[in-house]
C-alpha cells in the first residue's frame, strides 16, 4: 500500500524517482535507471523481411551464451522446430507459409495467358533456343522414369501464389520491462545500455517475471530453477563487440546499434518496402508511445503481429500497479470493517 | 515449395476433412470443441491470428498446491488475526485462543509454501535484499516477515500463558497487518499478464478478502463452542456476501477473459467453491439458532473448502487463460480497434 512512495533504488536496478517510471514514453532509460554517463540506448532492429531463416542466430546465441540443449522434436510447424523463447531459447526464427503474394515479388509461378510448358516442349526444336541439351539430356538419352521432355507443373492444382515469412524473435528489452519491475529480489537489472538482465548469482526462482512478461520471453530453467533469457549480449557489449546473433546473421536482417540510429534505418527501410509495393510492412515494437514505452529490440514484420506469435498490443502490467494497490488498500479497509461489524453490538 | 501445404495440422490432402492449406487456415484462429453440459459462451467465437495456436505468453511456473495453496492460507492467517483481536477485546478466550492458533499455524504454513516453489529455496532470503514497491511480492515478503513474527508471538503468548501483555500487543499489530495479507495476494496475481488475472485486478482484492474472512470464520466456528462463536457466524454471512457478490461482478466486468472461469476445471472448482462457501455460511446461521455443535463443523468444513476452491479455481483459470492465445490476441485487437476509431 505504498504506491505514492518513490521507487526503489538499489544499485542498478533501482528507477529513477522521477520520469515515466511504469509507463509511457522514457527517453532515457539508463539514466533514469540511476547511470549519471550512460552509453547511447542500444538494442536490435529485426528485419523480417530479408530474413532467410537460416537459425544461425538461434546456433550462435546457443554457442555463445552456452545456452543447453533444450529437446529436439519435429513439430510440423514448416521449418519451426524451436517453438518459442524460453529459459533455453534467446533466439527463436518462426516460420509462416501462407497463400499470399509478397508485395511486388513475382512468385515465378502464375504464367497468365502464357503457356511455358508448351514453350517448354518447343526448347532445342529451333536453332534460337538453346535447348534443354544445355542442361540436361536429350529426351532420348534421358534415364528412365525420368519426365524426359516435360516438366513437371509447379503448382499441381492451379495455386499459385504463396510467400513464407520468417522473422527471429528475441527478448524485447522493454523501455518499461516488467519482469524487471516485478522482480522480488533484484536479481533483473537495467544495464548502462538499457537493456534488461538477469543476475543469476541473485536470482532465487521465484518465476514472478515469468507471467509479468506480456511476450513470453523469460523463463525458468528446468532442473535449475532459476530464470533465463537474452542479455543482449552483455559480455560481448562490454567491450564494444556486437551480440552473437546479430553477428552471425547472414542477410543483416537481426541489425545491431544505438536505438536512435536503428530506428531511422528502420523508418527508411519501410518507407523503400512501401514504395516497392510491400503495403504489409510495418514497424512493431519501435513507438515510444506504445504500452511498453518502446522495444530496445524492434521489428519490421509483413503481417500483423499475432500471426508471428506476438501481442498484437502489450502493455507493461505495473502501468495499472497503482491502482491496484488502490483497490487492495480499500478491500483491506473493507475487510477490516468486516472484521469489526462482526463484532459490534453482539451478546455473547 | 511447390506442394507442400504444412501445416501443424499435417500435410495437406493425408488427412481428409482437414482444411490444411497454407494461409487459408493454416495458423489462424483454433476452433475450440465447446466441452460440458450446456455451457454457453459468454462472447460469440472471435476470429483471430495465432502462431501455429501456440501461446504468446509464458505460463506461470508456480506449483498449484503451493502458490494457490499459499493465497488460501494467507486469507485464512488474515481473517483469523481480526477475530482474534476482536475476541481478546470483547473476552471471548475460545475463540481467541482458536484465531490465534489458526492464524499463526496458517502463515507458518504459507511461508513454507512459499519457499517450496522458489527454484532456489536457499535464496529465499534474497527477497529481503531489496525494497521495492513495484514488486507486489518483495512488498509481499516484507509483509509477512512482520506479520508472521507477530502471529507467532501471539499465539506462544497464548499458549504459554507467559508475557500476556506482549501477546496481546501482538495480537493486535497483527489484526492491523492481516487484511493487507489477506488482500495483497490479489495484487501478486494481477499484476501479470496472464488476462484473467490482470484484468480482475479491481474487483479481487475484495474476492480474496471475503474469502480469507469465510475460511477464518469457518476455522472458528469449527473449533470453538457455539456459545463464543457468534463473531464467527457473522464473519461467515458477511465474508460468503462479499466473496460471492463481487465475483460476479469482476467476471460481468471482465468480458471475453471470463471466459476461463466458466469452462473445464476451473469452473467446477469456482461453482463447488460457490456450494460450499454459500451452504456454509447458510449452515452457520442455522448451527447459531440451533446451538448445534455439529453443524457448526460441518459449516467451517465447507467454508474453509470452498474458500480453497475458490483459491486453486482462480489460479487454474488464470494459467488456463495464459495457455490460449485467444484471451491475449482478441481483447489487444479490440482495444487497437477503438482506439483506431
Amino acid at each position: 500500500m505504498t504506491e505514492g512512495s518513490t521507487a526503489a533504488v538499489h544499485g542498478a536496478g533501482g528507477a529513477a524517482p522521477s520520469g515515466n517510471l511504469l509507463f509511457g514514453p522514457q527517453p532515457n532509460v539508463a539514466e533514469a535507471a540511476g547511470y549519471p554517463d550512460a552509453p547511447p540506448r542500444m538494442g536490435f532492429f529485426t528485419d523480417t523481411s530479408v530474413c532467410i531463416g537460416c537459425k544461425a542466430c538461434e546456433v550462435a546465441c546457443k554457442e555463445w551464451n552456452a545456452v543447453p540443449e533444450d529437446g529436439l522434436e519435429l513439430t510440423g510447424m514448416s521449418y519451426d522446430n524451436t517453438q518459442g523463447l524460453g529459459a533455453d531459447t534467446w533466439r527463436h526464427v518462426a516460420f509462416i507459409e501462407q497463400r499470399k503474394p509478397l508485395g511486388g515479388q513475382e512468385p515465378g509461378v502464375h504464367h497468365g495467358g502464357f503457356d511455358v510448358f508448351e514453350a517448354a516442349r518447343q526448347l532445342g526444336a529451333s536453332p534460337s533456343s538453346p535447348g534443354p541439351g544445355a542442361t540436361a539430356p536429350p529426351p532420348e538419352s534421358a534415364p528412365a522414369g525420368a519426365p524426359a521432355g516435360e516438366i513437371s507443373p509447379v503448382s499441381p492444382d492451379g495455386r499459385t501464389e504463396l510467400r513464407w515469412l520468417m522473422s527471429s524473435d528475441v527478448c524485447k528489452h522493454c523501455t518499461h520491462a516488467a519482469c524487471l519491475d516485478v522482480c522480488p529480489t533484484g536479481a533483473l537489472f537495467r544495464t548502462e545500455f538499457g537493456t534488461v538482465v538477469v543476475q543469476e548469482d541473485v536470482c532465487n526462482g521465484c518465476g514472478y517475471c515469468v507471467p509479468a512478461c506480456p511476450y513470453g520471453v523469460i523463463d525458468q530453467r528446468e532442473g535449475d530453477g532459476r530464470v533465463w533469457k537474452c542479455t543482449l549480449c552483455y559480455d560481448r557489449l562490454g567491450v564494444g563487440m556486437e551480440p552473437a546473433c546479430a553477428k552471425a546473421c547472414p542477410t543483416d536482417s537481426i541489425q545491431f546499434g544505438p536505438l536512435e540510429e536503428l530506428r531511422e534505418r528502420a523508418a527508411a527501410r519501410v518507407a523503400q518496402l512501401h514504395a516497392a509495393g510491400v503495403t504489409d510492412a510495418r514497424l512493431y515494437g519501435e513507438s515510444p508511445d506504445d504500452g511498453v514505452g518502446g522495444d530496445g529490440a524492434f521489428f519490421l514484420l509483413l503481417d500483423e503481429p499475432e500471426v508471428y506469435g506476438l501481442p498484437p498490443d502489450p502493455v507493461v502490467t505495473t502501468r495499472d500497479l497503482p491502482a491496484m494497490w488502490r483497490h487492495a488498500a480499500m478491500a483491506a479497509a473493507s475487510l477490516a470493517a468486516l472484521g469489526i461489524a462482526s463484532f459490534v453490538r453482539r451478546p455473547r | 515449395m511447390s506442394g507442400s501445404d504444412v501445416t501443424r495440422g499435417g500435410v495437406g490432402g493425408s488427412q481428409p476433412g482437414r482444411d490444411a492449406l497454407t494461409g487459408a487456415r493454416g495458423g489462424r484462429g483454433r476452433h475450440r470443441r465447446r466441452r460440458g453440459r450446456g455451457e454457453q459462451p459468454m462472447v460469440p467465437e472471435a476470429r483471430f491470428s495465432s502462431y501455429y495456436g501456440k501461446p504468446v505468453l509464458n505460463k506461470p511456473t508456480w506449483k498449484p498446491l503451493d502458490i494457490a495453496g499459499y493465497l488460501w492460507l494467507g486469507g485464512l492467517a488474515g481473517g483469523s488475526s481480526l477475530l482474534a483481536a476482536g475476541a481478546q477485546a470483547t473476552g471471548r478466550p475460545a475463540l481467541a485462543r482458536a484465531a490465534k492458533l489458526g492464524a499463526a499455524g496458517a502463515i507458518s504454513a504459507s511461508l513454507a509454501a512459499l519457499v517450496h516453489d522458489l527454484g532456489r529455496p536457499a535464496r529465499f532470503l534474497n527477497m529481503l535484499r531489496v525494497f521495492k514497491p513495484t514488486s507486489p511480492m518483495n512488498m509481499g515478503s516484507w509483509l509477512l516477515a512482520g506479520y508472521a513474527p507477530l502471529t507467532v508471538a501471539a499465539a506462544a503468548a497464548e499458549v504459554t500463558g507467559r508475557y500476556r501483555m506482549l501477546g496481546a500487543g501482538a495480537t493486535a499489530a497483527a489484526a492491523v497487518l492481516g487484511p493487507a495479507v489477506a488482500t495483497y495476494t490479489a495484487v501478486l496475481i494481477s499484476d501479470t499478464a496472464v488476462p484473467s488475472w490482470h484484468e480482475g485486478y479491481r474487483e479481487m482484492p475484495f474476492v480474496f478478502a471475503g474469502s480469507g474472512a469465510s475460511a477464518a470464520a469457518g476455522l472458528a466456528l469449527a473449533c470453538v463452542p457455539t456459545g463464543q462463536a457468534g463473531p464467527a457466524r457473522r464473519m461467515a454471512v458477511l465474508g460468503a456476501a462479499l466473496e460471492m457478490g463481487t465475483f460476479q461482478l469482476m467476471k460481468r466486468r471482465m468480458g471475453l477473459v471470463a471466459e476461463p472461469f466458466e469452462q473445464g476445471g476451473p469452473h467446477k472448482l469456482l461453482r463447488a467453491a460457490e456450494l460450499l462457501t454459500a451452504g456454509g455460511a447458510a449452515l452457520s446461521a442455522l448451527a447459531g439458532r440451533r446451538g448445534s455443535r455439529p453443524l457448526a463443523v460441518a459449516a467451517g468444513a465447507a467454508l474453509l473448502s470452498g474458500s480453497a476452491a475458490l483459491r486453486f479455481g482462480v489460479f487454474h483459470a488464470g494459467v488456463a487463460s495464459a495457455e490460449d492465445p485467444k484471451y491475449t490476441v482478441v481483447p489487444q485487437r479490440e482495444r487497437l480497434r477503438t482506439r483506431a476509431g
